[in-house]
């Protein structure tokens, strides 16, 4: 079975947000960067269990953006991807990204297409349903627990209020929720091994941006925390009325 | 024109659909053209969204859409939005809306901003469209420059407000295709507000000691008709549902009130829950960072402190 694991590549979940001078892009200075936690731990690792327990297959992991992402891509190979490519394009909207995926995916007919289920920068859980559009795939979101039977996936999901169990036949795709797989830590060998593994740099196609982000800006100022007595939690649910207006 | 898709769940609209038909009828009063709604399979009453805004409400009653399957959803949206001719199309920043919007806008060659918080603005014939980012740690004003315009709206940001009264409800003719999915088994959290969309949340953390203790954190919520949640270390080590745990790498919240039981606030629980519009935090440490982030703070023991809480809500509900 061929497996194609998206990535991306966030700020780490610590970082403190600021922005350049005319607040158009993030400031990166002192950034670090890791690969998007959805992508990284439910979604990569479902993805080589399901080889490992198949015994056969082969996983490969997509990024679309510059060079600088290749530490992000290395991890991925250290963690136990086969193969890696790179669509060598930098920016350009969601549907931009959908589209470079879908490019590569539709050459390379992969099996099932792997998301996580949103990346936690943009936040937006829009590119595995664009890339699952072009590609004319069922797409599963939210999937909590995936399992093979031939080429027959059963699947749990979170829908709104609940969740859901469904069938679905390869190819599809899905993108990856809290529960679908545990996080795995990359050891020596594996990163010693991702040196060695082919990581294609592939050329973008022509696309056209829809949108375009014009300035960032950051939350107000928290005022300053009213401390209320532990003892008087009936001032509490007063604030909480009168002054807040929320109960 | 402006198009609604407003979800129905089980047949029956929540919150969320009268906050998208809101949003939309505020849209297209921006750009002065009319506000239409659109709904799927079973949908009880759907003259309704009538009264925030939609002077016309169409259906596709297929019974095929009573299950989810994105594919089929976009197929039948992308028809409606051709034959009706609507310019911008809104719809619900929910689980189902999440897994319709990118799809739609793919089918469509159309630009699209997921999760918006505000209503759009038209300055100078630029549409821009505001959403949080960075997991709530940011917005971004974006603008979307394509003939059709998608927009998915994130749960209480935009209060349902009544503007005129029922319509009727017409049937719209579309093509639905067969769904390449087979649903098995659906279960549903009867009487319980998901969290994405709760106007309140109690959550509680590390602090509570023991899963055994969550008692007075449930009773508290039951008093105050809240959704409970939870911060990551406490869903990763099995003491609450994954479902529950909020924060940057759980689910986003924008309640009205959130109160925080013996979280200490790291930088990534923050992130998820800090489009909260008051924030209640206890803990019996006075420099636990959330005091920081909060409106109002308690330091004192929690198993105290809550319980005590619960007493003073339920003595003010009676007057």
């Amino acid at each position: 079975m061929k497996l194609l694991v998206c990535v991306s590549k966030t700020p780490e979940t610590t970082t403190k947000i600021t922005f350049n001078g005319d607040q158009t892009a993030l400031d990166t200075s002192g950034v670090q960067y890791i690969m998007n936690p959805y992508d990284e731990w439910y979604a990569l690792v479902r993805a080589l269990e399901l080889k490992e327990a198949l015994g056969t297959g082969t996983v490969t992991i997509i990024n679309v953006g510059s060079a600088a992402n290749d530490p992000v891509i290395r991890k991925g190979l250290a963690i136990g991807a086969d193969e890696a490519v790179r669509i060598d394009k930098e920016g350009g909207s969601s549907l931009d990204v959908a589209q470079q995926i879908a490019a590569y995916a539709k050459e390379n007919s992969f099996d099932i297409v792997f998301f996580g289920k949103e990346t936690i920068d943009y936040n937006g859980s829009e590119v595995g349903a664009m890339t699952a559009e072009l590609l004319d795939m069922p797409f599963v979101s939210f999937a909590t627990k995936l399992e093979m039977s031939g080429n027959t996936a059963t699947i749990m999901r979170d829908i709104e209020g609940g969740e859901e169990t469904l069938e679905v036949a390869t190819p599809f795709a899905l993108s990856a929720a809290k529960g679908l797989a545990e996080q795995r830590i990359p050891n020596m060998k594996g990163i010693m091994m991702a040196k060695r593994k082919p990581l294609n740099v592939v050329a973008p196609v022509d696309t056209t941006n829809h949108t375009q982000v014009l300035t960032y800006d950051l939350p107000p100022a928290k005022s300053a925390v009213k401390l209320i007595d532990p003892e008087n939690m009936d001032e509490l649910v007063r604030l909480l009325s009168e002054e807040a207006k929320v109960i | 024109m402006v198009l609604v898709f407003a979800e129905s769940v089980n047949g029956t609209f929540k919150k969320a659909a009268f906050e998208a038909v809101t949003y939309g009828y505020k849209t297209a009063e921006m750009l002065g053209v009319a506000c239409e709604a659109i709904v799927l399979g079973k949908a009880d009453g759907a003259g309704v969204l009538g009264k925030y805004g939609a002077a016309k409400v169409h259906q596709v009653a297929a019974d095929s859409l009573n299950q989810l399957d994105g594919q089929v959803y976009t197929a039948v949206l992308a028809a409606a939005v051709e034959k009706l001719g609507a310019k911008v199309v809104i719809m619900s920043h929910t689980s189902t809306g999440k897994s319709i919007l990118g799809r739609l806008a793919a089918k469509l060659n159309a630009g699209s901003v997921p999760a918006a918080n505000a209503v759009p603005t038209n300055e100078g014939g630029v549409f821009a469209v505001r959403k949080p980012v960075f997991s709530g740690k940011a917005f971004a004003n974006i603008a979307i420059s394509s003939d059709v315009k998608i927009i998915s709206v994130t749960g209480n940001s935009i209060p349902p407000v009544e503007v005129a009264g029922e319509v009727a409800v017409t049937a719209l003719d579309v093509a639905v295709p067969a769904s390449r999915i087979t649903v098995k088994d659906v279960s549903r959290m009867e009487g319980v507000t998901p969290l994405p969309e709760a106007e309140l949340v109690v959550s509680a953390g590390r602090g509570m000691k023991g899963p055994e203790n969550w008692g007075i954190i449930e009773a508290l919520a039951e008093e105050l008709g809240a959704t409970t949640a939870c911060s990551r270390p406490v869903s990763d080590v099995g003491w609450r549902p994954h479902h529950e745990h909020v924060g940057q790498t759980g689910i986003a919240i924008h309640p009205n009130l959130y109160i925080a039981a013996g979280i200490s606030g790291a930088i990534q629980h923050l992130a998820g829950v800090n489009s909260s519009k008051t924030i209640v935090v206890i803990n019996k440490d006075p420099e636990a960072p959330f005091f920081k982030a909060a409106d109002y703070g308690v330091v004192g023991d929690l198993f105290d402190v809550v319980p005590r809480l619960t007493e003073a809500i339920r003595k003010h509900k009676q007057g």
